[in-house]
């Protein structure tokens, strides 16, 4: 399958998303860059973290609003995949793609470091790979991961199964509500979460649980 | 020309730990008495017009499209 990674002014993380994108799919991701208004046929469309623009105005707010988002929104409206990873779950919220909000951490403290996952949600496109409720290790690296959305939006979130993984063992790092580290668009085509599973598919990394992730969205069989 | 001051705040409900630190930080500052702080933003337009009706909807239109996110934030412009 072919992927594709959108590249944006202030993103760090994309050497990293390309690389586990190459490693895993035998291809390297065709790249898109900010003003590109229209995205090659692929299957799956990755927006990598980091700080879009500088972060102004908000997380993912201007990065929202450029070219190539209004291109990944026209594919995921077709059903095509698509992935965002820390800023790039910032910026599908900011673009809509996504309900509810990425705010301040409630410790006012940028976060790095190791967190436990729990696949809230094991029947979507990109987690078909782990187990039911199994519980993965996943870097986090941000400061605004504290997720919220009103209580209607996050009612209907928990019901549909739209929540996908969620801080577990008590490793919430952002105050994030539900404990809610990931989640899906009603159609269960775009996924949006703070963790970086790039960062742990291979030996060398530490651990492969994230691995599972990519396998699952580019339709490798476990 | 029109100057138009747009101010974003945080919607009742929505947590601020900004605003709670601030809030903190001033009582340890001898303020007493200090109740809630809730922390904003201010941004001033300028319009290379001087039609109000036209500035009024392009600045509600620029708050909705930009200048606040609704999931979490209210917006009030004033023009001068």
């Amino acid at each position: 399958m072919k992927s594709a990674v959108v590249l944006l002014p202030g993103l760090n993380r994309d050497r990293d998303m390309i690389a586990a994108l190459t490693r895993i799919s035998g291809q390297p991701p065709v790249t898109v860059w900010e003003s590109d208004t229209a995205i090659p046929d692929v299957d799956l469309i990755v927006i990598p973290g980091g700080f879009s623009y500088g972060d102004y105005l908000r997380c993912g707010a201007i990065a929202a609003r450029m070219p190539a988002l209004r291109a990944v929104a026209e594919k995921a409206a077709q059903g095509v995949m698509v992935i965002g990873v820390c800023n790039g779950f910032q910026i599908l919220v900011e673009a809509g793609l996504l309900p509810g909000a990425l705010m301040r951490n409630t410790s006012l403290k940028f976060v790095c470091r190791e967190v436990k996952l729990e696949v809230a949600n094991a029947n979507t496109a990109f987690t078909r790979n782990y187990r039911p409720g199994q519980i993965i290790r996943c870097p986090v690296a941000h400061h605004d991961g504290n997720y919220f959305a009103d209580a209607e939006t996050l009612a209907r979130l928990e019901g549909n199964g739209q929540v996908v993984f969620r801080y577990a063992e008590g490793t919430n790092p952002n105050g994030s509500i539900n404990d809610i580290a990931g989640i899906v668009n009603d159609k269960g085509n775009v996924l949006g979460m703070m963790p970086h599973p790039e960062n742990l598919i291979e030996a060398a990394h530490g651990g492969t649980d994230g691995r599972a992730l990519f396998e699952s969205a580019l339709g490798i069989a476990a | 020309m029109i100057k138009a001051r747009v101010i974003v705040t945080l919607k009742n409900g929505v947590l601020d730990p900004q605003g709670k630190a601030i809030e903190h930080a001033l009582g340890g500052l001898g303020f007493d008495g200090v109740g809630q702080v809730r922390q904003g933003k201010v941004f001033d337009v300028e319009l290379g017009h001087s039609d109000k009706a036209r500035a009024e909807a392009d600045l509600k239109a620029m708050c909705e499209k930009l200048l606040a996110n609704t999931v979490i934030e209210n917006y009030a412009v004033e023009i001068a």
